[in-house]
């Protein structure tokens, strides 16, 4: 009832002198954000870090190289991840959707028509699991959660079944010779990251998509009653998260020549960390993709570290725990001036 | 049985001269009251007259800036919610708050469970939770049923039982019958007779007349934040109590209005026989362009329901909506506002605004297309448009940027009227434009409100507060539980004729 108490509540609201706004990802002008020099620098003090254990060889060319092409499938990966979580959602099926473009893409009568067929074949599988997922989140009205664990479950199975669990070795040497080859001197898997980098950004932030995303995750009411078709646009995000798997699972057969109903295990909660990470919010509506590379660099520079001075993969964990804590309060202490 | 130890007629509470300022606001203004032992004494007053803060003053949830409580003669300090139940005073809020997923049992002593080293004592809970309900006179809810599976009614009592559980000796009830059907509005009204024979003193807010005529001793009036009258008789006719609630001074002057005399019948709404049951049904009306027409009626009557239906948020049962002459497909918010129609939603923080995002996000948030080449977004003219819009709303920084979190309640509602204005609406609706708006910005709110009706967009507008529909409106349309009632010039009104409209049991004027 709109009484006096009502009117009382200016008091929490007046005006306060506020912290600069939060440049907003599309101010379309260079701004330094803290957030993201804050996670910069941990990027650089890891880097340091690797290169002083190991002077020649972190910084080799080989080893940014292999470093950028095990980081370019979760990369893709995290890419549809941060679309997710910034329209407030969560996709737990990412690996499975991998795991199952990758042997689709590779079963004999798929390799039979050649490689833009294994192509085409990831993409319509990857980004057709993702529908699934957002139909039955949009219109069935199922939680995320609940939804994306359903894939999670049933993608990995299928993948099991169409494989007879077995691994299926790429046998198209165009295929092989493409994806495993360089253009420009670069490996094409790290050009496919950036690739998918670059137009999703552009689709994030300069696009009615990206603002409809951003819209939906900070307050889907006030974007429906703004005429915006919420449904329709939350089953595109979480199909966009699919043909982001579809792409990855390419990537992934390129890069071990083979599909398998293993690959992809545990990709959803690496995307996640780095999304999170890099500073997008788990409740929707702020985030950004720069963030989210920055996150997924981490975890690959940490990973090379390890590797490279022969640590065991249980300290490798550890140490992941302990940077998305890290991480993570870093950013509470340089928001907290604002009040939420 | 545990019987509060009032003695009947005795003195529990006396207040006076209470003050209570916010920023901005001077919500109560020396209000007197006194209430004794076995009463049931109502509270009257309009929206705004302070009802809500002088309840919260009792509960102990806000603190009084001057004035005295006496409780039982001596000084007292209601310094807690929590100190307002351990001297006897509970309250049952408009909006239950009951946990739906607990037990009856575990509601009635949540946060003061009996326990014994930390155990809960379940046993001991249940039986007490029995008892009361038997008390009540509803033996037959279960304590271990679960408080969501209740009806209305059901809920209302176990938020009753705990204010017993608390040993209250004052039981205040912020109109307790609001979701009640009529035989729950009878047993409400046993168990109260019942309450107050056993020397507990009840404070009853509602707005039916009729029941406080069935159940009320004494009549408190508030106007303003001020005691008009006090110690009323019940059966004090009703042209009286509506005079002492009507000709509140309204701190805003209404900006002086040409009335729309343009011959031309430019219809942009036309409503008719619109229908949601159990909200309201057969609602016609028509607006026409330039035009601003007012829906009075109590918070309930249907008007913010009417208004999200026409805006297709709500899916009708029955009628039309047409705008400029084309009907709008039922239930579709895309539809409606590609007809050219604006909401401004009752609740602008969580129905309206991206809080966290700029203001230049939130006010192009319906004419994303427009403010696009091909899907790809021009931000320059997002940012240029949007800081003319500010500047033209006087919205004080006019930084396009910002947060609109910073920003004060009327200038955030500034927002989302810009939003519709850059979408160049024809209709604008408009729920409850001034709620949490401050005086100053309320001003600036009706002169943009007849600016905009001045360049020839019809207005919609719904508040409780009669004066401001009277002051804004050229038509205005009086609802009353679902129906429409009357509609007339708003000149041709006076303030205490829509409120005696408004308020059920009295008898209509007009």
């Amino acid at each position: 009832m709109s009484d006096v108490g009502e009117k009382a509540s200016p008091a929490e609201e007046t005006e306060r002198e506020a912290a600069p706004a939060q440049p907003m990802a599309a101010s379309g002008r260079f701004r330094v954000d803290i957030r993201l020099a804050s996670l910069l620098g941990v990027l650089v003090v890891l880097c340091a870090v690797g290169y002083f254990l190991k002077p020649d060889s972190f910084l080799s060319e080989s080893n940014v190289s292999s470093m950028l092409r095990l980081a370019a499938a979760i990369g893709v990966v995290s890419v549809g991840m941060t679309f997710v979580i910034i329209a407030a959602g969560i996709d737990l099926s990412v690996g499975s959707m991998v795991a199952l473009a990758s042997v689709w893409m590779t079963t004999y009568a798929t390799q039979e028509m050649g490689m833009f067929v294994m192509v085409l074949c990831a993409l319509a599988v990857g980004l057709g699991a993702g529908l699934v997922n957002g139909v039955l989140i949009a219109y069935g009205r199922v939680v995320p959660f609940i939804a994306t664990l359903a894939m999670y479950a049933s993608a990995r199975g299928l993948a099991e079944r169409l494989s007879n669990r077995e691994t299926q070795t790429v046998s198209v040497t165009s295929y092989n010779e493409f994806f495993r080859g360089d253009i420009l001197g670069i490996p094409v898997l790290i050009w496919m990251l950036a690739v998918v980098f670059a137009i999703g950004w552009v689709v994030l932030n300069r696009t009615t998509f990206g603002r409809r995303t951003f819209a939906i995750g900070g307050n889907a009411e006030a974007a429906r009653l703004a005429g915006i078709n919420v449904k329709l646009h939350t089953a595109l995000v979480y199909g966009i998260a699919g043909l982001c798997c579809g792409i990855a699972a390419i990537m992934v057969v390129a890069r071990t020549t083979s599909g398998s109903s293993t690959n992809g295990m545990f990709y959803e909660l690496d995307a996640i960390a780095a999304v999170v990470i890099g500073g997008t919010l788990l409740s929707g509506g702020r985030g950004t993709l720069i963030g989210t590379l920055i996150g997924v660099l981490i975890f690959t520079v940490v990973n090379s570290i390890f590797t490279q001075n022969n640590l065991q993969t249980d300290v490798q964990n550890i140490a992941k725990g302990v940077i998305i804590i890290v991480a993570v309060l870093l950013q509470y202490g340089t928001t907290r001036n604002r009040k939420t | 049985m545990k019987e509060p130890v009032n003695e009947p007629g005795e003195v529990l509470l006396t207040m006076s001269g209470i003050v209570k300022t916010f920023p901005g606001v001077r919500a109560l203004d020396g209000v007197d009251l006194e209430v004794r032992a076995g009463e049931v004494h109502c509270l009257l007053g309009q929206n705004g007259a302070g009802k809500s803060t002088l309840i919260k003053v009792l509960s102990g949830a806000h603190q009084p800036d001057e004035g005295e409580i006496r409780w039982l003669d001596r000084p007292a300090r209601f310094s807690s919610p929590d100190a307002a139940l351990r001297i006897g005073v509970a309250t049952m809020y408009q909006e239950l708050d009951l946990v739906e997923g607990l037990s009856v049992a575990e509601n009635i002593f949540l946060g003061h469970e009996p326990h014994t080293l930390g155990f809960a004592r379940r046993g001991l809970m249940r039986a007490r939770a029995r008892e009361l309900m038997r008390r009540l006179g509803h033996p037959e809810i279960p304590p271990g049923r679960e408080v969501g599976l209740l009806s209305a009614a059901g809920q209302q009592l176990v938020s009753m039982a705990r204010a017993l559980a608390h040993d209250a000796r004052l039981i205040i009830m912020d109109e307790p019958t609001a979701a009640l059907a009529a035989d729950e509005v009878d047993n409400l009204f046993r168990v109260v007779a019942d309450l107050t024979a056993e020397g507990v003193a009840v404070v009853y807010i509602s707005h039916r007349l009729e029941e406080i005529r069935r159940i009320g001793h004494r009549v408190t009036v508030l106007k303003d934040g001020r005691t008009v009258g006090t110690n009323l008789a019940a059966d004090t006719p009703t042209s009286e109590l509506v005079n002492l609630m009507s000709g509140r001074q309204v701190e805003t002057v209404f900006p002086h209005r040409e009335a729309n005399t343009t011959d031309v019948t430019d219809e942009v709404l036309a409503v008719e026989g619109l229908t949601r049951a159990g909200e309201f049904s057969d609602v016609s009306f028509t607006v026409r362009a330039g035009e601003i027409v007012g829906i009075a009626g109590l918070v309930g009557a249907g008007r913010s329901e009417v208004l999200e239906t026409v805006f297709g948020a709500r899916r009708a049962d029955a009628g039309t909506v047409t705008v400029n002459g084309r009907r709008l497909r039922n239930g579709s918010v895309t539809a409606a506002v590609a007809a050219g129609v604006g909401l401004a939603p009752e609740e602008r923080k969580s129905q309206a605004l991206l809080l966290d995002q700029a203001v230049a996000s939130n006010v192009i948030l319906a004419s994303l297309p427009a403010f696009s080449r091909g899907g790809f977004s021009d931000l320059a003219r997002e940012y240029r448009v949007s800081r003319e819009m500010l500047e033209r709303l006087d919205l004080r920084p006019p930084d396009p940027r910002r947060e609109v979190r910073t920003f004060s309640g009327g200038n955030q509602q500034k927002v989302v009227v810009a939003r519709w204005l850059v979408r160049e609406c024809t209709l604008l609706l408009l729920d409850e434009p001034t709620r949490g708006v401050d005086v100053g910005a309320r001003a600036e709110l009706y002169g943009l409100i007849h600016e905009l009706a001045a360049s020839g967009v019809a207005v919609v507008l719904v508040s409780s507060e009669v004066p401001e529909v009277l002051g804004l409106s050229d038509r205005v349309l009086v609802m009353r539980e679902g129906r429409l009632l009357t509609e007339a010039p708003a000149n041709e009104l006076t303030e205490a004729a829509v409120l005696d409209m408004v308020m059920e049991g009295s008898e209509v004027v007009l």
